[in-house]
């Protein structure tokens, strides 16, 4: 409705500092771990030190007669519990190769950290001394951690049922892409590696199941962040009927997509709460969680471009493969699949192509991580792009210029099917450049060259875009995936003024509570600090889809925009009662219905809600209480945009690297509050950095994990990461009245190849023009030491290294 | 079992503690002062930090053993009469938290960092919060917190 648009904003569109912080600075916020319950036992679980092994036997006597020793199940122990293994909700094709997934492996460990018995007891030392003791016999296999030997004929097999490490093929073909690029004046193809990533929230996971064998109903407490989605799956994995289970996510420390899973701690915890009928607590530490919490990326891209010879492109066409690990995480193979439509960035083109080979390896299962295919999609195209440049001796900002869609403020339909919400390329690109001050940048870097300084200066471009708002659900049916994509929420106007908001999407971090409270004080006229926002909580939010993709604000704020306006709507129709004359003559502005011409007769939400509760003088066929739900399907997704620029200082002596400026420009639409979007804009851009500079998991030939604990995985502090110049454009998304795109993932995707682009621009002089992430210094060094044909260490090109053999550091790209 | 005696946010506390009890576990699960947070198991993200006698340590690193006769500040002691200590109020107006795990740690380490030096550029804050990892502000945040804050608690009007 109008009305509601009409609005003087109040708090929308400004920088409300958060509700949620005062309880998080004193420390009395309630994260998992820091809930207990009376008569509450500990859970530890027994993992495989192998990669893949037989499990011959578990003995468990010496374990079980450990002090304050519960119970000690093996998988076989459990094996009864299951209605089914975990669930995969994304079977990309119809010929997916899915296994069970049994919570405590029965008879094979997959990967190093595959559980394969639990031990209860009273005490959290207790249940790991007990741990300890679990005699396993283990008889070890041939084990596969890279994907191109996973893929060769006779390779190991991962799973024995299937007769490949393959578990799909899935591929998307529009136009005559054979023909254009056999055609194409100019062909450029890379090949571009992913680095394995973990993804580090700060708080670890954990679990608390609360059995009430009174009732036969259960509660599991969860670091989580899809309360509602653990409900519906383990019921279904336990055969546990749902209307007996009850979820709640309490306060989340940071999730970044590694808490949007069902795991086999939840189901175990939940399964031994049900035969115990006690208490359990499990508490992941951070080493066990390097193992056993999903990890992100993984993927090798063969990226291709076709153009004219002045770089005017016509085609792009990707070959991936995608490594899923040892088994199918909630949405393991639907990650690549979330980039599939995303390979022509936010350039026009005539032919398409993009194929995806899913791979079992003997590692830990891959699944979502902050951007989810969308990273790695931004990535090769904006990769390509500057090998495109060099090809064709242009700019990168000019190339990228040349083949942007022209500015559109209505949907339009692009090459993969899509239908863009909005979009305007080049009035980000034009602002960044401006607080980038590129011309200087560019200068200097020439000053440098001719020069022949030994600190090098490279800019990189990111011009990039993604797609959030997750999702109208027939197109995720379309796509084989088993849930919906809507949202829902609640507004609940109390008689005394105060408003109660249930919204189905978990924060975890975000601050949805605050930008909640903005939209429904704007819109009802209530005083913000009157508003509370309940989440997390099944009994409280029955409805909810939760929160990942960037969705919450532009499907669940939207289902909060249209649950306000249905509370107008009915408020309207009271106050016109209550002041005696018809709907028509009443306006309303900022909560207050007013009379046409006599302002002074008027009635506020809160004194029509009130009027609903006491119920006195309602028109006929309306009901007592004032409180509205709606449940939004989007009918699209959105796509946020944007340009990213960073200039990198290379020493050519040592391979330090530094970055001396980095802008961020981005479009997601109508702002609802800028500090939050500033914030998520500086996490995520850290987070792609971290991928680019700083962060790989490496796994050994024998499948053990390397950087198996924080101290040699290199998450970035402060010391490593520069300070972020952030501006927007807006141009409001035709999907949602609300104008919203979401702004979780764009840093984290727009960053890498802004990053990676820049350290090669640097190098170019000395002809280097590729290095995989993380562009190291070591990795920097020893390319640099390769191009002068000088010999390399054998440190300098690390052969444990996962981005060798892939397109290392000694490899230059496709294209001189 | 060891009995140990402190003094944590101004109030005396005795306790029976196992020799391998960490001071965290000590401080959270016999005192209930959950606001410490524990992160990982290799000292590394700071999460746990506290002032042990006014110095910034992290509490998973030493033995509840270690503690005794100490005189301990956790994030719980920071407010006083109801009002935020300048740098809780400094990272709610500059938006230093997201998820709020890695905060009381952030804070008790800028706590240090801003009484051991008088002069502190932002680079200088960027170093000494290295061993303080958080996930979600990138940093920038933080930072521009903690110089509030410094700011605040050394001019004498805030005082």
């Amino acid at each position: 409705m109008a009305q509601v648009a009409e609005q003087a904003q109040k708090y929308v569109g400004g920088g409300i500092l958060r509700k949620e912080d005062p309880e998080l600075l004193n420390g009395a916020a309630r994260f998992i771990d820091d809930m207990s319950i009376p008569g509450m036992l500990w859970v530890s679980f027994v993992r495989s030190p192998f990669a893949h092994a037989t499990i011959n036997s578990v003995d468990t006597s010496r374990a079980a007669s450990m002090p304050g020793v519960k119970g000690v199940y093996s998988g076989t122990d459990l094996a009864d519990e299951w209605a089914d293994g975990l669930p995969c909700a994304w079977p990309v094709t119809e010929d997916i190769k899915a296994p069970k997934h049994w919570p405590i492996a029965k008879d094979k460990a997959r990967f190093a950290g595959d559980a394969v018995a639990v031990v209860v007891a009273e005490t959290r030392a207790q249940a790991v001394d007990a741990a300890e003791t679990v005699d396993v016999d283990y008889e070890p296999l041939d084990v596969v951690v890279d994907m191109e030997a996973a893929l060769q004929d006779g390779a190991t097999k991962v799973h024995d049922e299937f007769e490949n490490n393959s578990s799909y093929v899935w591929n998307l073909d529009v136009g005559e892409v054979d023909q254009v690029f056999n055609d194409a004046a100019v062909v450029v193809k890379e090949r571009y590696y992913h680095p394995r990533l973990i993804p580090n929230a700060i708080e670890p996971r954990g679990v608390i199941c609360q059995p009430n064998p009174a009732q036969g109903e259960y509660t599991l407490y969860s670091a989580t962040q899809i309360p509602h989605i653990l409900k519906v799956t383990l019921a279904l994995t336990l055969g546990l009927p749902e209307q007996k289970l009850r979820v709640v996510a309490p306060e989340v420390g940071g999730g970044f997509g590694s808490k949007l899973n069902v795991y086999a701690e939840e189901a175990t915890c939940l399964a031994l709460g049900r035969k115990l009928g006690v208490p359990l607590k499990w508490i992941e530490t951070r080493s066990e969680g390097y193992l056993a919490t999903t990890h992100g990326r993984d993927v090798i891209q063969d990226m291709e471009v076709a153009a004219d010879e002045n770089g005017k492109i016509v085609g792009f066409r990707a070959n991936l493969l995608a490594d899923m690990g040892a088994y199918l995480q909630l949405v393991t193979p639907g990650i690549p699949i979330l980039g599939a439509f995303l390979y022509h960035g936010v350039y026009d083109c005539q032919a398409y192509s993009f194929t995806c080979t899913g791979v079992f390896t003997n590692k830990t299962p891959t699944d979502a991580y902050r951007g989810a295919g969308r990273p790695e999609a931004t990535y090769a195209v904006e990769r390509i792009m500057d090998a495109l440049a060099r090809r064709v001796r242009k700019d990168p900002v000019e190339l990228r210029r040349l083949n942007f869609l022209e500015p559109f403020d209505e949907a339009r339909e692009v090459i993969t099917g899509l239908s863009f919400d909005s979009g305007n390329y080049g009035a980000a690109l034009d602002k960044a450049l401006d607080m980038f001050g590129y011309d200087e940048l560019r200068a200097e870097q020439q000053r440098r060259r001719d020069a022949g300084d030994d600190k090098l200066l490279g800019i990189g471009v990111s011009t990039y875009i993604e797609m959030c708002g997750l999702a109208p659900s027939q197109v995720l049916a379309s796509l084989r995936y088993v849930a919906g994509g809507w949202e829902a929420a609640t507004i609940r106007c109390h008689p005394t003024g105060k408003v109660t908001v249930i919204t189905g999407t978990s924060p975890h971090g975000q601050g949805h509570v605050t930008a909640w409270s903005q939209i429904v004080a704007d819109e009802l006229g209530v005083d913000f600090e009157d508003i509370e926002v309940l989440h997390g909580d099944t009994a409280i939010s029955p409805l909810g889809m939760d929160s990942y993709g960037s969705r919450s604000l532009s499907v669940g704020g939207v289902a909060l925009h249209y649950a306000a306006e249905k509370v107008i709507t009915k408020a309207r129709t009271i106050a016109a009662h209550e002041l005696e004359v018809s709907e028509e003559d009443l306006e309303y502005s900022s909560g207050t219905f007013s009379v046409k011409g006599a302002p002074d007769k008027s009635k506020t939400i809160p004194e029509v809600a009130f009027s609903a509760w006491t119920a006195h003088n309602l028109p006929e066929g309306t009901e007592p209480g004032l409180e509205e739900t709606h449940v939004f399907d989007p009918p699209n997704f959105t796509f946020p945009s944007g340009t990213h620029l960073c200039a990198i200082e290379v020493d050519t002596e040592t391979g330090m690297t530094n970055i001396l400026k980095y802008v961020a420009v981005d479009d997601c639409g109508t702002a609802i509050n800028p500090i939050i979007i500033e914030g998520q804009v500086h996490g995520g851009i850290a987070q792609g950095i971290a991928e680019a500079m700083y962060e790989e998991a490496v796994y050994d030939e024998n499948g053990v994990l390397m950087t198996s604990s924080m101290s040699n995985y290199r998450v970035p502090s402060a010391a490593e990461l520069p300070t972020f110049e952030t501006d927007r454009v807006e141009t409001p998304s035709t999907t949602n009245p609300l104008g919203v795109k979401g702004i979780g993932e764009a840093g984290t995707i727009a960053s890498p190849p802004a990053v990676v682009n820049a350290t090669i621009d640097a190098l170019l002089p000395l002809g280097i023009d590729h290095i995989d992430m993380p562009v190291s210094p070591e990795r920097v060094w020893a390319a640099i030491r390769n191009a002068s044909g000088s010999s390399v260490d054998a440190r300098g090109t690390d052969a444990t290294a996962a981005g060798s053999g892939v397109g290392s550091a000694d490899t230059p790209g496709g294209e001189a | 079992m060891r009995r140990i005696s402190l003094t944590v946010n101004g109030v005396q506390h005795e306790g029976m503690v196992e020799p391998r009890q960490l001071l965290v576990y000590f401080l959270r699960e016999q005192l209930g002062l959950t606001g410490t947070n524990v992160g990982c198991d290799t000292s590394t993200c700071g999460a746990c930090t506290i002032l042990v006698n006014g110095n910034a340590a992290k509490s998973c690193t030493l033995l509840a053993v270690q503690a005794d006769g100490a005189e301990i500040t956790t994030i719980e002691g920071l407010a006083s009469n109801g009002e935020m200590h300048p740098l809780q109020k400094a990272f709610h107006e500059n938006h230093g938290l997201q998820c709020g795990y890695c905060t009381p740690g952030m804070i008790m380490a800028s706590l240090d960092l801003i009484a051991n030096n008088d002069d502190l550029n932002d680079e200088d804050v960027r170093i000494g919060l290295e061993g303080n990892l958080c996930r979600c502000t990138g940093y920038q945040n933080i930072v521009k917190s903690v110089q509030q804050a410094a700011g605040e608690m050394r001019s004498p009007a805030s005082t």
